[in-house]
């Protein structure tokens, strides 16, 4: 059934990791991908790679997991190496037509690579640790003091709450509307590119005035019940720190340290 | 000539250790001319049994057989099943799309491949047994009431010139008007052209008095299919799965019991109600 699409890419599992403040995941997140930047050296590379192994290994979400987010990314992948091999100057290995392969070249798409790699896992670890409504909260909170300079960082949450909502709800109803299409003969797969882009009015055209029936019966039904933003609301379920989550910021910055320092020594 | 379902299955998910049955083990047989009526309480796999029928949905086990043929066999014409078998779904919201009711209406036949001309005419047709007025064949069908809607919808499916045609809920949300209205149309339907209908019907005044033919729901399996009569006979039966007889049949029960009408009354509309009662009266 497509009822039980998974949102996002959520792993579910009871681990140190799920459990954690969004907003430590959020910094976290922030933070590694910062680090990455630090240091040049292998040695640096070395020990993010190793941290990155020890988070996964937490979070108990298989690795194939884990890795899945890389297979968008083989081309962009493969593109930024092979610039990187052909363009950058310096010691020629090899050389072929137009084409030289230096050893500065090789080193640096060497290293871009695993950059990007770890780069990706690692975000995977918090999208996958995290609920998409986890995740907005986290957000909401973590960037309330843009409020100051008016940022309805409120507003733009409920929306990003609200959508992630929606999605399961407009997966059904294009299931019904493909099946009352297809019991009219419409034919959604075979045919060329443009024919397919031609069989998909029928289907968005009812998507999308049932979207906005939607969204003005959920509008309503908010102003029902007296929502008028973010001032002075509050939650269910506040977010709130506990001995985890000042442990894991511990940990964070320690790591960062360590980066620090090793991207000063070598 | 007929729709036959084989012992047919639907699993929700089939890698599940614990089996959530939508449909488990039905056999039947509807064959050409029937008014046949689906009744059943929510989740109890009504829509999801229709949706065998036009080859929406494939069946985890048993077989579907159009006029003998097993339509999820290789080579079989899904599309041509979908021409013979037209489903007409819940909501004609999710249908309703062209920017004017008759070029909407003329989506189907030009799927099947006929020409403009042929779909216009087919189409035409079809709305005008529908009863919707040619004045508005050029307003957009979202400017249309809801019962309106629901009898474009209808001639839609129509207009490809089914054998057999099956309504999910076609009256639900209507007010009593349109609800006898389009439920006239689809009587008048399949005496005078001779169309099956199956209509899937929470009400059981409107399955009482139009259908020949019941067929009870329940967790997925068929318990009951036999005529009205029969079906409202046992409604002590109908409330222990959550369904009922029509109104007016508790009534007579009532009366039945003071003493005003004989025992033996199994009567299942307010026409056949007066009859009795003047019966009754005239003695």
């Amino acid at each position: 059934m497509i009822r039980d699409i998974t949102l996002g890419q959520y792993y579910d599992a009871d681990s140190i990791i799920h459990r954690l403040d969004p907003r430590v995941k959020l910094a976290f997140t922030l933070i590694y991908i910062a680090s990455l930047y630090v240091g040049k050296s292998v040695y640096c590379y070395l020990f993010a790679a190793a941290f990155l192994c020890g988070l996964i290994a937490l979070s108990r979400v298989p690795v194939h997991f884990m890795l899945r987010g890389l297979k968008s990314i083989v081309v962009i992948l493969v593109i930024s190496a092979l610039f990187n091999i052909f363009v950058i100057d310096g010691q020629v290995l090899v050389r072929f037509w137009i084409f030289r392969i230096t050893l500065e070249g090789l080193k640096t798409a060497g290293l871009m690579v695993v950059r990007l790699i770890l780069l990706i896992v690692g975000s995977s670890v918090m999208t996958l640790t995290t609920t998409p409504n986890d995740l907005t909260d986290g957000l909401e909170r973590s960037l309330g003091f843009l409020k100051v300079i008016h940022v309805p960082i409120h507003e733009i949450s409920m929306m990003m709450s609200i959508a992630l909502r929606f999605i399961p709800i407009l997966v059904e109803e294009v299931n019904k509307i493909m099946k009352a299409q297809m019991a009219r003969g419409a034919d959604f797969d075979g045919g060329g590119l443009i024919k397919k882009a031609k069989a998909m009015v029928p289907m968005l055209i009812p998507l999308f005035v049932s979207s906005f029936r939607r969204a003005a019966d959920l509008a309503l039904a908010m102003e029902a019940r007296c929502y008028h933003g973010g001032e002075g609301r509050t939650k269910m379920y506040p977010l709130k720190y506990k001995k985890e989550d000042f442990l894991a910021y511990l940990v964070l910055f320690v790591y960062l340290g360590c980066m620090i320092a090793l991207g000063r020594l070598t | 000539m007929s729709i036959a379902l084989e012992h047919v299955s639907y699993i929700y998910d089939p890698d599940q250790k614990v089996k959530k049955y939508a449909v488990r083990d039905v056999s039947l047989e509807i064959k050409k001319g029937e008014f046949v009526s689906i009744i059943g309480h929510t989740g109890s796999g009504k829509s999801t049994l229709i949706q065998f029928m036009n080859g929406l949905l494939k069946p985890t086990e048993g077989r579907v057989l159009f006029e003998g043929q097993d339509v999820f066999e290789k080579g079989f014409s899904l599309k041509g099943l979908r021409q013979k078998v037209g489903i007409s779904f819940q909501y004609p919201d999710n249908q309703l799309f062209e920017s004017t009711i008759l070029k909407d209406v003329m989506f189907g036949p030009k799927n099947l491949g006929q020409s403009r001309e042929e779909a216009e005419t087919n189409a035409r047709a079809a709305l005008k047994v529908m009863a919707v007025p040619e004045a508005s064949y050029d307003k957009s069908p979202f400017e249309l009431s809801g019962g309106q809607k629901r009898r474009v919808a209808i001639a839609g499916i129509l207009a490809m010139n089914p054998d057999y045609l099956i309504l999910d809920e076609p009256t639900a949300g209507l007010d009593p008007e349109g609800r006898d209205e389009i439920l006239e149309l689809i009587r008048t339907l399949n005496w005078s052209q001779g169309i099956a209908v199956i209509l899937v019907s929470h009400s059981m005044e409107d399955v009482a008095e139009y259908a020949k033919r019941i067929l009870v729901m329940n967790d997925g399996q068929i318990i009951m299919d036999d005529t009205p009569r029969e079906i409202f006979k046992a409604y002590r039966d109908l409330e222990t799965i959550g369904l009922s007889a029509p109104q007016v049949t508790y009534i007579a029960h009532a009366l039945a019991e003071k003493g005003f009408l004989p025992y033996d009354t199994n009567v299942m509309t307010v026409e056949e109600a007066k009859k009795e009662i003047l019966k009754v009266l005239k003695k």
